[in-house]
């Protein structure tokens, strides 16, 4: 099935200087799933996103459709169909 | 001759170079990676290396986490190893926090990494990739080491020495906050704890085998060593066998974060005072610098050419320098962003003014 993933301007230069990539996974299918298909084809956006033992960083947030994804099941969060995962950077930094 | 300057501050990297220590051309912030992290990364750890004149630097974004850049051409060009260089193997469930500091074994191609968590990494190519030096992970201690208010670290690494007259390629000595000094003579198999005679007032012993809180430990030129303790100024010619002295009483405050031993000279050291664990400013307000050239026996203001109004930032734990040139100069920024450089035993010449906060510094003789 396909998802689109959404990079902030900051991320996209870790994959080629897109902002929207198809990712095809599953299905079924969760968001850790999404996120390994991702950086297995823009490895440099891993450790940007995830510590090296595949945490989300703490300043990361990652949508799924609407919701970010501590709110459902973190990483293993379901994705639908055609979802939208949004990786923004959150409300914190300076 | 001519001289070069790494600049690591809150908010990225800048240098300076000059045909002397008083006319500075400064560059910056460099623009590490083609996204602009630099606008956003704190520049905690820099190190040249002495073999390569390759220049390191342990920065973080406080979103996309913590990295190592390098430089071949003096700055000009940044980049980023493709692999993350720094990386806990999975059983350790730690993650890479910051780099703290990086040294240069005498192997060329040798960098040590001491980052938070407490942990020494080693790579043999460079700094492009490194491997976590196991035994000090998996010490019995490592249960009783906690973070200080900046963080629970190894931020002092001095590769191939443990005292006077012991250089060896399998001798280390490390430092960190809290948990303090701690030495291998077998290329990093086996560490000791070397902390006896300093104090550890957060703790119930009077005298902990470890524990402490050593903010900085400078390696002198005949393999003694100074450190600037969580209170406490010390002094030691070989820390395992005799322990440390303390050697503060002269000094305005006990309290401080960085310390410079002269490259030369064994007797020869700087020291930044600043008042307290609670306060953290300059005593008396003002920007002050002491040297002493009898090994800690007395100590005297060295500020000349630093400013005579209130000034209100500290001196940080690696924001202070020597180049360890012949006639070596000496360096220190501040966290209210001004940087200083000077001739030994000459007056303080303003490097560069309203930068972020420096947080550390490294010069080279070029």
């Amino acid at each position: 099935m396909g998802v689109t993933v959404h990079l902030p301007g900051l991320l996209r230069a870790d994959a080629g200087g897109a902002a929207h990539l198809p990712v095809d996974v599953g299905p079924p299918a969760v968001l850790r799933d999404v996120l390994d298909t991702l950086v297995a084809e823009h490895p440099g956006l891993d450790r940007r996103i995830r510590d090296e033992q595949g945490r989300l960083r703490r300043y990361v947030n990652v949508f799924v459709n609407t919701d970010e994804c501590r709110a459902l099941g973190g990483l293993d969060t379901p994705v639908p169909e055609g979802a939208d995962i949004r990786v923004l950077p959150s409300v914190a930094g300076g | 001759m001519a001289y070069s300057l790494v600049i690591g501050t809150r908010k990225g990297l800048f240098t300076a170079s000059g045909e002397n220590r008083r006319d500075w051309r400064m560059t910056g912030p460099h623009r590490l990676d083609s996204a602009d992290h630099a606008s956003m990364s704190a520049v905690y750890a820099v190190g040249i290396d002495p073999h390569t004149g390759r220049v390191l630097a342990g920065a973080e974004s406080s979103h996309f986490g913590p990295s190592v850049w390098y430089s071949d051409d003096g700055g000009a060009s940044w980049h980023e190893p493709e692999s993350a260089p720094i990386v806990f193997p999975e059983d350790t469930d730690a993650s890479l926090t910051r780099v703290w500091q990086f040294a240069f074994g005498d192997t060329p191609g040798t960098v040590y990494a001491g980052v938070e968590p407490h942990a020494l990494f080693r790579s043999t190519d460079g700094g492009l990739s490194f491997e976590l030096v196991r035994a000090l992970w998996d010490h019995p201690h490592r249960a009783d080491w906690f973070p200080g208010a900046g963080g629970g670290a190894v931020h002092t690494v001095l590769p191939g020495v443990v005292g006077v007259g012991e250089r060896s390629p399998e001798a280390m000595t490390v430092a960190m906050s809290t948990g303090g000094v701690y030495q291998t003579r077998d290329g990093g198999t086996s560490w000791a704890p070397a902390n006896r005679g300093i104090s550890a007032g957060f703790l119930p012993e009077e005298e902990p085998e470890y524990g402490q809180c050593v903010h900085k430990v400078a390696l002198a030129a005949d393999g003694s060593m100074y450190a600037q303790n969580h209170h406490g100024v010390y002094r030691s010619d070989r820390p395992a066998e005799e322990g440390w002295r303390a050697v503060e009483k002269g000094l305005p405050v006990d309290f401080g974060f960085a310390m410079v031993a002269h490259p030369h000279r064994p007797g020869t050291a700087l020291n930044f005072p600043v008042i307290s664990q609670e306060v953290h400013l300059p005593p008396d307000h003002r920007l002050g610098v002491y040297r002493t050239e009898d090994a800690g026996e007395r100590w005297s203001p060295a500020v000349e050419g630093l400013p005579e109004e209130p000034y209100f930032g500290i001196v940080l734990r690696d924001a202070a320098c020597t180049d360890g040139a012949e006639a070596p100069g000496f360096y220190f920024g501040t966290r209210t962003g001004d940087v200083y450089a000077a001739d030994d035993g000459g007056p303080w010449h303003r490097v560069a003014a309203h930068l972020p906060d420096v947080l550390c510094v490294r010069a080279v003789e070029v």
